[in-house]
C-alpha cells in the first residue's frame, strides 16, 4: 500500500510545483532574479518571512526593473532542483536566491553557480560551501551555519555553565550546529543526541536529559521540531536551563510556544532592537506592511535584496566579473549595523545574545549581551577563492 | 543507565503506541471495510488539531476544544465522503491515491487559507500541566498519562463497539460482504458513511492531543500518516485487534530504539560517530521491521491470508 503511494505523491508533487510566481516587466540595467523557497508545507513560515522581507526591499527601492520570480520548494529536494533547472533554462534568470534549508541548497548550489549564474542565500550555509566548496559566485549574506551555534558555545562558557547537553537533528546543519557549540564551548558533553529531521515528539530525548546530570541543555530545532520541544520540555518537570540559536525562539514561532520560552537565552546576528535606524525603520515598515512583527528570516531576505540593488547600482549584471566585485564590497546599510564580507563571501559579524520577554501581551527578544564579536567562521581558511 | 530511565522510555513507547493506534484505527477500519486508501487521514488528524487550538483560543476551555476536535473531524470526514469518497469505492486503487491525495493539498491550502503559515498556539491546560511521580520514583509528564489512558479507554470500547453493537455486527458484514449485507437491507451508504467518520473523529481526537504537545501547523498530519501505514502493514490491513498491537509495536521499537542505539554503538565506537550510526539506523528500523513482517508474514500479523489477485 504504502509502495503505491509514493509515486502518487510524487507525481502530484510535480504537478503544483509551478503554479505560484508573478512577474513585473524588466527593462534594460535590471535584473531577473529567481526566488526558491519553501513556502507550503511545515516550514513555509520561515520561507514566507524571507519571501516578504526580499519583496519589502525591492518595493521600497522604487525599482520596477528588478524582476523577482518566485517558486515554491516545498521542503522537497527533487523539486527545488527541477525548479533551478528552469529558472536557469527556461526563464533565464541572472541571480538565485530563496533557499531555507541546507540540504535543499547543497542539491541546487553548485551547479547553478557552475552555470556562471550568481546565487545569495538568505539563509541556508552549510559547511560544505564555505571552506573548499566555496565558489566566486556564492555570496551568503545570512551566516555560515555553525556562527550562532559558536556563539553559544561562547556564551555558555561566560555564563558558567560546564557540562551540557545537546542534540540537533540529524542533517548537514545539524551538523554543523553541534560542531559549532563544541568548538568554542570549554565544559564537558552530558551527551550528544542526533534526532530525526521533521521529529515531533522528544519524550525519549528528554528521558535521556533527565537522566544525564547536564547542567545546561543546547539545542538546535528549527521550525515546528522546536516547538514541540520546547512544550515538551517545560512540561516534562525538568528544570535544567536551556539555550539555543535564535530559530527556535523567533518572532514566527514565539506565540506557538507560549510561556514555555520566557527566559531563554538565545544566539542570533539580528534582533528588533538592535539600534540602528535603518533596523528602527525595518521593523516599523515591515509592521506596517503585512501586520506582523519581523523574524530573523524577514531581516535576512531584507538584506539579501539590499545587497542586490547595491551590487546593481555599481554594476551591470552581464558584468559579471564587476557585478561580483560590487556583491563582494556590500555596499549596502544592512539591519544589522556594521557587515561585510569576509575572504570566503559569509558574513563578518557581531553575534548577539538574546532573552525571551514580554512586551505587553506579545513574546519577543531584547539583547542582553554579545556572544561574538567581529566573527567570521573557521573554514574560510580551507576557502581558495579567486580574487 | 537506571532502571528508571529505561521504565520511563517504556512509557514514552506506550504513550506514542496509543496515538498511532488512534490514527491508524480509523485508517485501517476504512480500508478493511470499504476496500479505500485514504491518504487524506492526515488532514483530519490536522483539522481535528486546528479546531481545538482554534477552539481553545475563542474560549480557553481545553475541554470544549477537545470536543471541538472530535466533531469538527467527524463532520470533515462525513462531508469528504458524501462529496468525494462516495465515488471511489468501485475504482482502482491509484484512482484512490490520486483523489486521495488531491484532498490533502485542498485541505492543506485551505487550513493556510484559514489561520495564515504560521503555528498556532495551543499548550497543556493548567490542571494537566507538570509532572507527577509514579512508583519507583518515575518522574512522567501527567499529559502523557493522560493520553495513554484516553487511548487505551478508546481502544477498549472500539473493540466493545465492533463486537458487541448491531452497527458494529453490520461493519464486520460489510467488511466480509458488502454485497450480501446490502441484500439484507442494510443502508450500506450510511454505514459507510458513519464508519468513515468514525475513523476520522479518531484522528482528529489525536491531533488534537498530539497537537497539544507539539506543534499545531500545516503539514503536520504527513509525517504521522506515514507511520500509520507502516502500523496497518505491520498489523495486518483491516484488523482493529492488528492495529493495536501494530501500533504498540511501533511505538515501542521506534522509542526503545531511538534511546539504545546510540548505546550500543557507543561500546564499539568513538562517541560522535556512535551517535550518528545510532540515530541513523534508528530511524530506519520500524521500517526495517515491516519489511521483515512482510517476508515472514505478507499480509501482517493479524492480516487474512493474501489472495491470490487483489
Amino acid at each position: 500500500m504504502s509502495k503505491l503511494a509514493i509515486p502518487g505523491m510524487v507525481l502530484c508533487a510535480g504537478l503544483v510545483a509551478g503554479s505560484m510566481g508573478f512577474a513585473v516587466p524588466a527593462v534594460a540595467g535590471g535584473a531577473k532574479v529567481g526566488m526558491i523557497t519553501t513556502l507550503s508545507g511545515g516550514g513555509s513560515g520561515l520561507g514566507i518571512d524571507v519571501r516578504d522581507g526580499f519583496l519589502l526591499a525591492i518595493q521600497q527601492s522604487g525599482r520596477n526593473d528588478i524582476e523577482v520570480v518566485i517558486e515554491d520548494d516545498q521542503r522537497k529536494p527533487d523539486i527545488t532542483v527541477q525548479i533551478a533547472d528552469k529558472m536557469v533554462q527556461s526563464d533565464k534568470v541572472d541571480v538565485l536566491t530563496g533557499i531555507i534549508w541546507s540540504n535543499l541548497a547543497m542539491a541546487v548550489v553548485p551547479s547553478v553557480v557552475n552555470q556562471g549564474k550568481f546565487y545569495l542565500s538568505p539563509n541556508a550555509g552549510p559547511s560544505a560551501l564555505a571552506g573548499k566548496g566555496c565558489h566566486q559566485n556564492y555570496f551568503n549574506v545570512a551566516w555560515q551555519n555553525d556562527n550562532l551555534h559558536e556563539a553559544a558555545g561562547n556564551y555558555a562558557n561566560q555564563a558558567g555553565f560546564a557540562n551540557s547537553f545537546i542534540l540537533a537533528p540529524n542533517y548537514p546543519a545539524g551538523k554543523d550546529a553541534l560542531t559549532g557549540y563544541k568548538r568554542f564551548f570549554a565544559g564537558d558533553l552530558a551527551g550528544e543526541i542526533y534526532t530525526k529531521l521533521g521529529q515531533t515528539d522528544y519524550a525519549a530525548e528528554i528521558a535521556q536529559i533527565r537522566a544525564s546530570g547536564a547542567d545546561s541543555v543546547f539545542f538546535f530545532l528549527p521550525g515546528g521540531m522546536g516547538i514541540s520541544f520546547m512544550k515538551q520540555y517545560s512540561g516534562s518537570g525538568v528544570d535544567i536551563p536551556v539555550l539555543g540559536p535564535a530559530f527556535s525562539f523567533d518572532q514566527g514561532i514565539l506565540a506557538a510556544v507560549g510561556e514555555a520560552a520566557l527566559g531563554v537565552r538565545n544566539t542570533s546576528q539580528w534582533s528588533k532592537d538592535l539600534d540602528n535606524p535603518v533596523n528602527q525603520a525595518f521593523v516599523a515598515d515591515f509592521a506596517e506592511a503585512y501586520g506582523r512583527l519581523p523574524s530573523l528570516y524577514a531581516s535576512q531576505g531584507f538584506d539579501t535584496a539590499n545587497l542586490l540593488i547595491s551590487a546593481l547600482r555599481a554594476a551591470d549584471v552581464d558584468d559579471a566579473d564587476a557585478f561580483r566585485k560590487a556583491l563582494r564590497d556590500a555596499d549596502f546599510a544592512s539591519v544589522r549595523g556594521d557587515f561585510r564580507f569576509g575572504p570566503n563571501h559569509h558574513p563578518v559579524q557581531d553575534i548577539y545574545v538574546r532573552e525571551v520577554v514580554r512586551e505587553g501581551d506579545i513574546l519577543t527578544n531584547r539583547i542582553i549581551s554579545i556572544g561574538l564579536d567581529d566573527h567570521s567562521d573557521v573554514y574560510a581558511a580551507d576557502c581558495d577563492m579567486p580574487s | 543507565m537506571s532502571a528508571t530511565l529505561i521504565a520511563e522510555q517504556l512509557l514514552n513507547g506506550l504513550q506514542l503506541g496509543v496515538m498511532l493506534f488512534l490514527m491508524s484505527a480509523g485508517l485501517t477500519l476504512v480500508f478493511g471495510v470499504m476496500g479505500l486508501i485514504n491518504l487524506a487521514h492526515g488532514s483530519l488528524y490536522m483539522i481535528g488539531a486546528f479546531a481545538c487550538a482554534a477552539v481553545v483560543g475563542a474560549t480557553g476551555s481545553y475541554w470544549l476544544g477537545l470536543a471541538a476536535s472530535l466533531a469538527a473531524a467527524a463532520a470533515a470526514g462525513a462531508l469528504v465522503e458524501i462529496v468525494v469518497i462516495r465515488r471511489l469505492y468501485g475504482r482502482d486503487h491509484l484512482d484512490q491515491v490520486l483523489a486521495t491525495f488531491a484532498l490533502i493539498l485542498v485541505f492543506s491550502e485551505g487550513v493556510r487559507w484559514i489561520f495564515g503559515a504560521f503555528p498556532l498556539y495551543l499548550d497543556v491546560p493548567e490542571s494537566l500541566a507538570g509532572a507527577v511521580s509514579l512508583p519507583g520514583g518515575i518522574q512522567y509528564p501527567l499529559y502523557r498519562l493522560l493520553i495513554i489512558v484516553v487511548g487505551l479507554l478508546l481502544a477498549a470500547g472500539l473493540f466493545l463497539f465492533i463486537s458487541r453493537t448491531r452497527i458494529g455486527i453490520r461493519i464486520r458484514a460489510g467488511e466480509s460482504d458488502r454485497e450480501m449485507i446490502a441484500a439484507l437491507g442494510v443502508d450500506i451508504d450510511r454505514l459507510y458513511t458513519l464508519v468513515f467518520a468514525l475513523g476520522a473523529a479518531m484522528a482528529g481526537l489525536a491531533g488534537a492531543m498530539v497537537g497539544t504537545i507539539q506543534s499545531v501547523e500545516v503539514g503536520m498530519g504527513e509525517p504521522v500518516l506515514i507511520l500509520a501505514f507502516v502500523v496497518i502493514v505491520i498489523g495486518g490491513i483491516g484488523s482493529i485487534r492488528g492495529a493495536l498491537v501494530g501500533a504498540l509495536i511501533v511505538g515501542i521499537t521506534d522509542t526503545i530504539g531511538r534511546f539504545l542505539l546510540p548505546i550500543l554503538f557507543g561500546l564499539v565506537m568513538d562517541p560522535s560517530s556512535a551517535t550518528a550510526v545510532g540515530s541513523a539506523l534508528a530511524s530506519m528500523l520500524i521500517y526495517i521491521l515491516m519489511a521483515l513482517v512482510l517476508i515472514l508474514k505478507p499480509g501482517g500479523l493479524y492480516g487474512r491470508p493474501l489472495p491470490l489477485r487483489s
